[in-house]
């Protein structure tokens, strides 16, 4: 482990001494000087980020310091651009950015290997590390569409599309009300429990069981995403549509995954609840329900993202106009593709959120499985 | 036998209320018809067969739907720009090629989050932050892109395939590889196995159970995701595109045609990935 430490730390440090000899710094003539004097201190800042790196022993203020330099450093590097003739970054500039992203991750081998060996609470410093990796993609697209100049038709930076989230935020709300509100949380509902009611109905008859679940496993291999126009033409535009996507989408997910889990309880698990002479209901509710967790709240989650996605596709075959669907079809074809990425974005953390909820409740619920005993879920 | 007869009867009453479903509600279209044509007191039998010819149904019946599919399978050259075979084949060609990579990007993935404490830490919320980000809105955008740096046709489609294929995959694999008991691993400790042994011994056969699951899953998803980035790309040809013209035309038969083919796909790549589960589980000694 330490070896691979000592690797990255290694290779960032001499990334980082290569651009102090750049033309662009070390000459600091001409057109280049702008570049050389805004570039100097974020690069001393990642060679001092690299010497700690380098150092054996991480305690508490090894990565506090380096954290400080290395997000310092990388958020003075986009500006930088600016120096640079035809705004197009250098040398010197590429070198810094590599040498970030080596130290960066050097950063989340030496924390999490600390936490693991107990140095560092894991409560708190481990939510240090995704938080790191997200922000180190973050300035790493804003470094690269700002050096390399990328068109913004093309992709835009964040801070054009966090200016685009800050200004039309309105629009984003009454998006999100119309979308995530209205449609995806009644047709995942409704959805999800129809599932879990038939995957129970089905279970006490073997005859229907036998007949339902290869239909039940077709169907939920189908592309059902499919039906929207069809929904589209027989609920009308509005969020009803919507919502029939998304229960048509959540429900055989669940069904399938309901029934499988309803068998997840040994036989010698239901023989023991037989000599306790428990009835049907205090088996299933007491043994094979809680059995069945796992796989209900794996179908839960698999819905929570197919639900979103149903309903944001649904809204591209006819929508009244508002609607996160609407907004990126229309956006893509007026090429206004920052109010695009914002409407994403806002997707991406309402789906997130959703998934988070589920996920914390699995824990709380299913604390007895081995993946959830032995670590993370 | 006993296992036909329930999946018959199931399928029997879906047809029947289909039928009657039908019925119902092109009955409005139908007795519109009927009033311009000045015909009254149709007994109810005829009308029930009105209303399963009709040239755009709300409802198509079972029967005109299979028609379609026929005419447009067998009747047609395959090369044809209507036969619902060439497009068959066109989203075929998508599908399995993103799931290939998908699912060995999922492997990778999860092999790497349950070795390096560092990747798990990192990458595992982004992981499933990145399946929240609608990527079949993105489609358009990544067509595009694509298209500028001259990568098109079935690259941009397998893209998205993969994208949406290997969350699947990645989560079921992390949670089977982590699926041995500790006394399982700590018996293969005093067996003194190295990591190496642990994985290919211990972790792989318990992961592989989770692994046919996720595939499963991660196939049909693979199809949705040709179809849907095919709403993109008229040009290109695919299930998809019959979708969307159909939808635009309101020939709705086009539409119901189109989505039992692609039903039929997904069930029988669904049932290859289901034979290789079986072929392989069976030695295993995992439970049915």
């Amino acid at each position: 482990m330490i070896f691979r430490h000592r690797i990255l730390a290694t290779l960032g440090t001499l990334s980082a001494l290569l651009a102090i000899v750049t033309p662009e710094v070390v000459l600091a003539d001409g057109a280049a000087a702008p570049a050389g004097r805004l570039l100097l201190l974020p690069i001393i800042g990642l060679v001092l980020a690299g010497g700690i790196g380098l150092l054996t022993r991480w305690t508490l203020w090894q990565p506090l310091v380096s954290l400080v330099l290395l997000f310092g450093s990388a958020l003075m590097l986009p500006g930088a651009v600016a120096g640079f003739a035809g705004a197009i970054g250098g040398p010197a500039y590429w070198q810094s950015l590599i040498a970030f992203w080596l130290l960066t991750w050097n950063f989340a081998e030496r924390l999490s290997a600390a936490i693991r060996d107990g140095r560092l609470p894991e409560t708190g410093t481990g939510v240090i590390i995704p938080i790191t990796f997200g922000l180190t993609l973050l300035i790493l697209w804003e470094a690269i569409t700002r050096g390399a100049n990328v068109p913004p038709v093309l992709l835009p930076a964040p801070s054009a599309i966090g200016t685009q989230l800050a200004n039309s935020a309105p629009i984003l709300w009454a998006d999100f009300v119309q979308t995530f509100i209205k449609s995806v949380i009644p047709g995942y509902v409704i959805g999800c429990l129809a599932g879990l009611v038939v995957a129970i109905a089905v279970d006490r008859s073997p005859f229907l069981k036998a007949g339902l679940l290869p239909i039940g496993n077709f169907m939920s291999a189908l592309p059902i995403i499919g039906i929207a126009p069809i929904m589209v033409m027989w609920f009308g535009f509005d969020w009803q549509s919507k919502a029939a996507v998304v229960v048509a989408m959540t429900f055989f997910p669940m069904l399938v995954n309901t029934v499988a889990g309803l068998n997840a309880a040994s036989s010698i698990e239901r023989d023991l609840m037989r000599t306790y002479a428990a009835s049907y209901w205090q088996t299933l509710l007491k043994l094979r329900l809680p059995a069945a967790g796992p796989f209900i709240f794996n179908a839960l989650k698999i819905n929570s993202t197919l639900a979103l996605i149903g309903a944001i596709v649904a809204e591209f075959f006819g929508t009244p106009v508002v609607g996160m669907g609407f907004r990126i079809s229309t956006g893509v074809g007026r090429l206004a593709i920052d109010l695009v990425w914002a409407e994403i974005a806002v997707a991406a953390v309402a789906g997130s959120a959703f998934y988070g909820v589920l996920a914390l409740i699995e824990r709380g619920v299913t604390f007895w499985h081995p993946s959830v005993r032995g670590g993370r879920a | 036998m006993n296992r036909i007869l329930p999946i018959l009867t199931i399928l029997l009453a879906i047809l029947a209320f289909w039928y009657a479903a039908a019925i119902w509600m092109n009955a409005p279209w139908q007795n519109t018809l009927n009033g311009r044509a000045d015909l009254t007191d149709v007994p109810f039998l005829t009308f029930a067969q009105q209303t399963w010819g009709q040239d755009k149904p709300v409802l198509p019946a079972p029967h005109q739907v299979f028609a379609e599919i026929w005419n447009a399978t067998m009747g047609l050259e395959f090369t044809s720009r209507r036969s619902l075979a060439l497009h068959a084949w066109i989203t075929l060609s998508a599908t399995l090629l993103g799931f290939v990579f998908g699912t060995a990007l999922g492997v990778g993935l999860a092999v790497a989050i349950i070795h390096n404490d560092a990747s798990d830490r990192s990458l595992m919320p982004w992981i499933i932050a990145s399946q929240t980000i609608p990527i079949l809105a993105v489609a358009p955008m990544v067509v595009v892109g694509l298209g500028a740096v001259g990568v098109t046709g079935l690259v941009p489609k397998a893209l998205i395939s993969m994208y949406l294929s290997f969350f699947p995959v990645v989560v079921g694999m992390v949670k089977g590889l982590r699926s041995p008991e500790r006394i399982q691993l700590d018996l293969m400790r005093t067996y003194d196995a190295n990591p190496w042994q642990v994985f290919w011994k211990l972790r792989w056969p318990s992961a592989l159970p989770f692994l046919f699951a996720s595939m499963k899953v991660g196939i049909a998803i693979s199809l949705i995701g040709a179809v849907v980035a095919e709403l993109s790309n008229a040009a290109g040809g695919g299930l998809g595109v019959r979708l969307l013209t159909g939808s635009y035309n309101g020939q709705t038969v086009q539409i119901w045609a189109a989505l039992f083919i692609a039903a039929g796909l997904a069930a029988v790549l669904v049932a290859i990935v289901g034979m290789a589960e079986r072929a392989v589980n069976a030695p295993n000694g995992v439970r049915a």
